[in-house]
């Protein structure tokens, strides 16, 4: 309140306002961003973001590229949580070609899914702190992090961008060492995460700095498109994974958590935290409740083959080579399928013609959508908070410029 | 009320008698297709009208069919009830030649950035739109990179044709 009334005098300061690039490369961002921001002092009066510094094209290289090509796209929209972006792709040619997975696949699948939700809360969440000045959580969850990336590797053999899983299943079944990692994670991790929560959660100092930062009501962040931990933050309950149910989150037992209404960078943080610890559950439930049965369905359209197969038997000879040069039938028509990503609902709508390639394939990537909601959010804020409250959004630059 | 696809375009002819041209379910969401004249009452309705609710524009984007004559530019509008938990698509054609569009930023300030979006990679015009610029692309570009006609790479590459696999090329990406 206090800071509109200060602006509403101060409308015509035009002249006395000074200009301050912050970005396209300023180590606080965290990204490729630039903000063109109108300054008033240390306070903002208006800010102007530049994006597509880092433009790859996907939309258009997905038009020429075979469907199994496209997922190493895919890992380069949020870099933080591939596997989300590689399953989410996934289902929606599944969905396109109508294939259904065994349950233990989608298990297997939802477990990865899980992990990388952590690993990317645990960036964003930790890197709040950095941002208030406290880098030692910063430090200690990366450690975190990196165990869950060495899950990734024994999985699929990659770590940042995955390429994890393939159309219609996974590549392997979990090994014995995936196993005996993610116990040891499951049995670990949450101690240490506790330990990092108590460092920042009532820390007075974190809380001066993020409560009331950069904050958004739920109204307007429904208007601007927020999804994910943003929109929960504002107090209202969306969670793809509940609301349109796939890869067998229905079978799960877990709670959304809300954030107060302010829509803060404090609600944000929280509602993160949480969602890791929600996570847990899910992860621990998947564990116990993995079903028998086969990692990938029977689509030998798109799943390759097993390597001895190809080398002993004709039909799978055939099949790998189809596979690989993406000879295979795809029916015609348009879905639209989505996932709830690290950053919220990350949606793919194809439009198929029964060619090789995609005919079209639109990327809903949610941090384009909401990032234009970023300088509402900072209008009368102090440059720190701008600051904070870009790293609480989890704007990830490869997701925003694809 | 339980909002099902048949209820919902019931609602909607209901109101719009006539503006429904097309309407189909691929895998369960509902398809409408209408004018862009009357793209904008539609989906102000279909955001107040309280049995229907859909409050939240999910996506919009563009698309480009150059062998349908008159009707080669798309939009496609996203939408989604968060109270009936009913997700469909709305989409429009119209011709390449004049690819002009009003503005959905009225409706939802979100539409804002993904026109801007659609008016970059196919050069879209949403009329009455606030800040209509590019915002991927760089600014002096002066083509619309989606658009078919436009080559992903060097056009003298010919080890990649889809005649080699059986198969017709995409439309508009015939090689000389």
């Amino acid at each position: 309140m206090q800071v509109q009334s200060y602006f509403s005098s101060l409308d015509n300061l035009d002249g006395e306002l000074s200009t301050l690039n912050l970005g396209p490369t300023h180590p606080a961002t965290h990204g490729v961003f630039q903000n063109v921001l109108k300054m008033d002092g240390e306070r903002i009066h208006s800010a102007e973001p530049t994006i597509g510094y880092i433009h790859r094209a996907f939309e258009k290289l997905a038009e020429h590229r075979p469907y199994n090509q496209i997922t190493p796209i895919t890992d380069r929209l949020n870099y933080c949580s591939s596997p989300i972006n590689n399953m989410g792709w996934h289902m929606t040619v599944e969905k396109l070609i109508g294939c259904e997975l065994p349950k233990r696949a989608q298990y297997m699948r939802v477990i990865i899914m899980e992990l990388s939700r952590i690993a990317d809360h645990l960036v964003c969440n930790s890197v709040i702190g950095v941002d208030t000045g406290a880098l030692t959580g910063f430090t200690y969850m990366f450690q975190e992090r990196e165990l869950i990336y060495e899950m990734f590797e024994e999985v699929c053999g990659s770590r940042l961008t995955t390429n994890i899983g393939r159309i219609g299943g996974m590549e392997r079944d979990f090994t014995p060492a995936f196993h005996a990692k993610l116990k040891a994670f499951m049995q670990g991790f949450p101690a240490r995460f506790e330990e990092f929560n108590n460092l920042l959660e009532r820390n007075r100092i974190f809380m001066d700095r993020c409560i009331g930062a950069g904050p958004i009501s739920a109204e307007r962040a429904l208007a601007y498109g927020f999804t994910g931990p943003n929109l929960r933050a504002t107090g209202v309950d969306y969670d793809v994974r509940v609301m349109t149910p796939y890869s067998s989150y229905e079978d799960f037992d877990f709670i959304i958590p809300v954030g107060s209404g302010q829509g803060d960078t404090y609600d944000r943080f929280m509602v993160r935290q949480e969602e890791i610890r929600q996570s847990l559950r899910i992860i621990d439930q998947a564990c116990k409740n993995m079903p028998e049965g086969n990692y990938h369905a029977d689509v030998p359209d798109f799943y390759l083959p097993s390597k001895p197969d190809v080398y002993t038997k004709m039909e799978a000879l055939i099949y790998h080579f189809k596979v690989v040069m993406s000879e295979t039938p795809i029916p015609v028509g348009e879905v639209y399928h989505c996932v709830e990503g690290g950053n919220g609902e990350l949606g793919f709508y194809l439009i198929s013609d029964g060619g090789r390639h995609p005919y079209r394939l639109h990327f809903r990537r949610p941090c384009f959508i909401y990032y234009q909601a970023f300088p509402e959010m900072i209008k009368g804020a102090m440059l720190s908070d701008a600051i904070l409250a870009m790293s609480s959004m989890n704007v990830i630059a490869g997701e925003l410029d694809a | 009320m339980q909002l099902d696809n048949a209820t919902l375009l019931a609602a909607i002819e209901r109101r719009f008698p006539g503006a429904i041209l097309a309407h189909s379910e691929p895998h369960g969401m509902l398809t409408l297709e209408t004018t862009r004249e009357q793209i904008i009452d539609l989906l102000q309705f279909v955001k107040d009208d309280p049995e229907i609710e859909a409050i939240f524009l999910t996506s919009l984007c563009g698309m480009h069919y150059p062998d349908h004559a008159g009707k080669e530019l798309g939009v496609v509008y996203h939408l989604h009830s968060f109270v009936q938990n009913l997700r469909f698509r709305i989409k429009i054609f119209f011709p390449v030649d004049d690819p002009h569009v009003p503005t959905a930023t009225t409706v939802w300030p979100t539409a804002n950035w993904m026109e801007r979006q659609e008016y970059d990679f196919f050069g879209i015009i949403f009329t009455g739109h606030p800040d209509l610029r590019r915002i991927l692309n760089v600014d002096d570009l002066d083509v619309f990179p989606m658009r078919k006609e436009y080559r992903l790479e060097d056009g003298t590459r010919t080890d990649k044709d889809d005649r080699f696999f059986g198969r017709k090329g995409h439309e508009g990406r015939e090689f000389d």
